[in-house]
């Protein structure tokens, strides 16, 4: 099982393996390998066969009246941050370990009415918080590369699942880096969008101003065809774009000659290892061979960009975990004398440290005599960093660099520090802070034969041009098409 | 000591939208429990709110009711606290930029030849949700323990908190104006004003400080006020407590308070060291709302003429007294009868209509409790009768007996008149026979009048009124008679 979803979708077209086959199949993979990985926090096989056979059954009725794109019959496995009605939905912790959703996310709808099967719920930070996937009540997820390793966060179970072949593609949610530095650490491709594209409605909220869904495949070319799933205007997310809907497998075969990519000094700077230094120079290369040039742009502020951060997604979580208190759904501590008792035992026995750390800062900085030093300067922040990218993209096409500065570390090595283990996210934080699209590839492996991860950022909707780069890197080089052997 | 008691109230008005502010539930009072909470409003993992343009109309209506500056940019923004009737952990409302500013009321304080204009300023009125309830008596769980239960379906009612400035200097001035407010925002369609379900409830900000002394005492909060008879007996009962504790050489806390109607004491609810940090800040989930020209230039062509604007028109235009203008316009529905009454008319005769409305229908609804627009005599009924006695066929004796007759149901005036006889004698040959009839048998009246009595004239004048059964017409009498009696 190592195709893309573009060649599985043409396996199903021609007939030549069902969609019930290709879930069997995928599921035996997943039952194999998943107690190794710990990338699935929810599987359930009998769901996932009936909605393959439903698929089956769609396929063969044949496209009369059928919206169901290309895709239908290709599984897919959703992180655990998604609602999906009749579906454990934990959001890797225990305070949601009993929420079975009574309702589907918007992204889930959208895979549903594609006719693409779920998977099962792939594990992830606890809320989303962590760039390691530790943090998760379910368990660290595992390296597929290496499983003494991490996957990366929070979005690691989606990213171990593809790049283990246990799945051919998952959704991720990105709010600082979430979906593209474990699919750097994984060695796949993921794409965070704009801001607005892709519906927040469903999605657990972690810091609801940096929140995006996006798909975590094998290419960029997989990655266009789910977007083309994901995205488009939802009426019951105010912060919906309501735009036309786009084709994002347009531009795949556009060349790039003429194509200006720049560089910002501050993405290679102290803090990168050398080895990703290289690669990312090397992509550069390819590049410039398929007829890009590159352009030496400035994004003076993105050196604050963890810092604002670190303000301003504590302070929005701080607020959208109030809702966890035991009274309506999810984990209530069983002994409590009072209604004060028992909301502080459910959520310090029902949050996990980090995401405690976390509600602790935001609480902190929107305090009375606080909030203008901490979280109306980080605002402020947020829209200097944002005005370095206008200006930026007044010189290039697409933004490169470093998706993170280093390949997957052990784990246990930074959890003790917290600001060590935030850094992680260093070269990606900004983006989501001036709400512009990401996209994470494979560029090469380091000397112990880890995957290095290529960032290209696009100007606001430019997801069309990002895929079209990705894709012509990736008809030129081979590193998406390696698989760990496992 | 002098003191003066310094009020400023907060009130809350729930808008009149079918749906609630940030879900597509149902706002209808009454229904069973958590029947119309959804997904939104209970606050499920992933659900997101989505404005009501309904709430925010309303909200624009209002602002230029009172004159107001409407923020074309305003903001929502979360409220953090716990309580189990609030299901996100925060409330949506509006703090740092509300839809509307700076506004004005101007209201008639007293009665009659008393009463007096007061200018009550507006500081501000923000769009919030309202929270679900709790339910603490007759809950058992199944083991028949005691429990609290939370009921979710007012969660997320659209309210508009109007808060005034500390304007107001008796319970009197507070009351005046939440009425004329509850009065506002009924008329112009965006409360439905009904205090017993909770649609209109008032917090009075209360101080007191000596007469002449600039700076304002330290205040008190007195919440959930639902009755005007209960915000006059909080306020007089709380500026008394708090004149008496400084004159014992108490100082006065900031405290919350509730008003127990049975006791007609108020007492502390929660004081400033228990206030909570609310960490206020905007709500990253929806969007400023914007309000352009044209929509606010759509909803001003909606709004009704307002209670003052009818007022001055009714004293300048149709001359009618202060008293007579206010009270015509104590609702949209009691003006909207008066106007229906005068237009009804061949003749307009606003005093006439006005006398009528305020006497014989006013006394009689408040008999029968009933509004206005409810009442058994409809505007048309009631100009049908006034026309009967513009043209003289009926006295105003004759006219109650009609509108008696009306109100039981028995038709229009003229059937009425011509069911029961009422009609008014005006033929001068049958009014001169019983004329005559009356003076034969009256000769000491005629004598005495004869010998300068004046009296003994309204004495004949009931008779023959007597005599055709309160049919002559009373001006014909007085004129025949006179002539018969060579007076005239």
């Amino acid at each position: 099982m190592t195709d893309t979803i573009k060649s599985l979708s043409a396996l199903l077209a021609a007939g030549k393996i069902s969609s019930v086959e290709l879930c069997q199949d995928t599921l035996g993979r997943i039952e194999r390998l998943n107690p190794t990985l710990n990338a699935f926090i929810t599987v359930a096989a009998d769901k996932t066969l009936a909605e393959a056979a439903a698929a089956d059954a769609r396929r063969a009725a044949g496209s009369v009246g059928n919206p169901a794109g290309p895709l239908i019959g290709v599984p897919i496995a959703h992180k655990d941050i998604f609602c999906a009605e009749g579906w454990l939905t934990t959001c890797g912790s225990k305070m949601l370990s009993n929420f079975v959703s009574p309702y589907d996310a918007h992204v889930i709808e959208q895979f549903k009415a594609a006719g693409m099967p779920t998977l099962g719920k792939t594990n992830m930070d606890e809320f989303a918080m962590g760039s390691s996937n530790e943090t998760s009540f379910y368990g660290p997820v595992k390296n597929p590369w290496d499983t003494t390793r991490v996957p990366g966060g929070s979005s690691g179970g989606s990213a171990a699942a593809v790049a283990a072949r246990i799945a051919p593609a998952a959704t991720g949610t990105d709010t600082g880096g979430s979906i593209r530095q474990p699919a750097a650490l994984c060695g796949i491709t993921g794409l965070k969008p704009t801001y607005g594209v892709v519906s927040r409605y469903g999605m657990i909220a972690f810091a609801s101003s940096l929140d995006q869904a996006g798909p975590m495949a094998r290419t960029a070319e997989d990655c266009a065809l789910l977007l083309n799933v994901m995205a488009g205007f939802d009426a019951r997310d105010s912060t919906s774009l309501e735009r036309e809907k786009e084709d994002y497998t347009r531009d795949l075969s556009r060349p790039l000659a003429g194509l200006k990519i720049g560089l910002p000094r501050e993405f290679f700077s102290e803090g990168l290892s050398g080895e990703t230094a290289r690669a990312v120079e090397q992509a550069i290369d390819a590049l410039k061979k398929l007829g890009a040039q590159a352009v030496a742009v400035a994004l003076p502020n993105s050196r604050l960009s963890v810092a604002a951060y670190y303000v301003l997604a504590p302070a929005e979580a701080s607020s959208n975990l109030s809702r966890f208190d035991g009274v309506r759904y999810g984990y209530r501590t069983p002994e409590y004398g009072d209604l004060t008792e028992m909301y502080e035992k459910t959520r310090a026995e029902g949050f996990g440290p980090e995401v405690k750390r976390r509600i602790m800062i935001g609480a902190y900085v929107l305090s009375h005599g606080y909030y203008d030093a901490y979280y109306l300067q980080a605002q402020k922040l947020r829209r200097l960093i944002a005005q370095d990218f206008v200006e930026a993209f007044k010189q290039c096409d697409v933004i490169l660099g470093p998706t993170a500065p280093t390949t997957a570390f052990k784990l246990n090595e930074k959890t003790a520090d917290p600001v060590e283990m935030y850094l992680s996210d260093i070269y990606t934080i900004a983006v989501n802070l001036a709400g512009l699209p990401g996209l994470s590839l494979p560029c090469g492996f380091d000397a112990q034969g880890l995957p290095i991860g290529l960032q290209l950022i696009g100007d606001y909707f430019a997801e069309a041009r990002m895929l079209n780069v990705a894709h012509q890197y990736q008809l030129a080089s081979d590193w998406h098409t390696r698989a760990p052997t496992l | 000591m002098q003191w003066e008691t310094v009020i400023g109230l907060e009130v809350h008005s729930q808008l009149s939208t079918q749906t609630k502010i940030f879900s597509g539930a149902s706002t209808a009072f009454g229904a069973a429990p958590n029947s119309q909470a959804c997904q939104v409003d209970i606050a499920l993992p992933g659900v997101l709110p989505v404005l009501n343009k309904g709430a925010v109309e309303r909200a624009i209506k209002f602002g230029l009711a009172i004159g107001a500056k409407l923020n074309r940019t305003n903001i929502f923004d979360r409220k953090n606290y716990f309580y189990p009737d609030l299901p996100k952990g925060y409330q949506i409302s509006q703090f740092t930029l509300p839809i509307v500013e700076a506004g004005e009321l101007t209201v008639q304080v007293g009665e009659g030849g008393k009463a007096v204009e007061k200018t009550v300023r507006i500081t501000r009125a923000h769009l919030e949700e309202d929270a679900g309830k709790s339910l603490h008596e007759d809950f058992h769980g199944e083991d028949g323990r005691p429990l609290s239960g939370i009921d979710l379906n007012r969660a997320g009612t659209p309210l508009l908190e109007i808060v005034s400035e500390p304007d107001m200097r008796s319970a009197k001035e507070a009351v005046a104006y939440a009425k004329a407010l509850h009065t506002l925002v009924a008329w112009i369609g965006i409360c439905d004003g009904n205090m017993q379900e909770g649609s209109f409830r008032v917090d009075a900000n209360v101080s007191v400080r000596p007469m002449g002394q600039a700076e304002y005492g330290t205040r008190r909060e007195i919440k959930n006020l639902n009755s005007f008879k209960f915000l006059e007996q909080a306020i007089n009962y709380e500026a008394r407590w708090q004149i008496e504790q400084i004159e014992d050489g108490h100082t006065i806390q900031q405290a919350t308070v509730l008003f127990d109607p049975d006791s007609g004491e108020t007492r502390v609810m929660r004081t400033k060291e228990d206030a909570h940090d609310y960490r206020y800040f905007p709500d990253p989930d929806l969007l400023p709302v914007k309000l352009d020209e044209d929509w606010i230039e759509q909803v001003r062509a909606t709004l009704p003429e307002l209670p003052q604007q009818k007022q001055a028109r009714y004293r300048d235009d149709l001359g009618l007294s202060a008293y007579d203008a206010n009270t015509l316009t104590s609702s949209r529905a009691m003006a909207d009868y008066f106007e229906s009454v005068v237009a009804g008319l061949m003749q307009p005769d606003a005093k006439l209509a006005a006398n009528w409305i305020m006497g014989d229908l006013s006394a009689t609804l408040n008999r029968e409790g009933l509004d206005v627009a409810a009442s058994r005599i409809s505007a048309r009924q009631l100009a049908g009768l006034l026309a009967r006695i513009q043209d003289g066929t009926l006295s105003g004796k004759l006219a109650k007996q009609v509108f008696e007759a009306m109100w039981a149901g028995e038709g229009e005036a003229d059937a009425i008149i011509e069911a029961r006889g009422l009609k008014q004698v005006s033929d001068s040959g049958a009014l001169s026979a019983i004329i005559d009839e009356v003076l034969a048998a009256n000769a000491k009246s005629v004598e005495e009048f004869r010998s300068g009595k004046e009296k003994a004239f309204n004495a004949l004048v009931g008779q023959v009124m007597k005599a055709s059964k309160g049919r002559a017409n009373p001006a014909q009498v007085n004129e025949l008679l006179k002539r018969k009696l060579g007076a005239g």
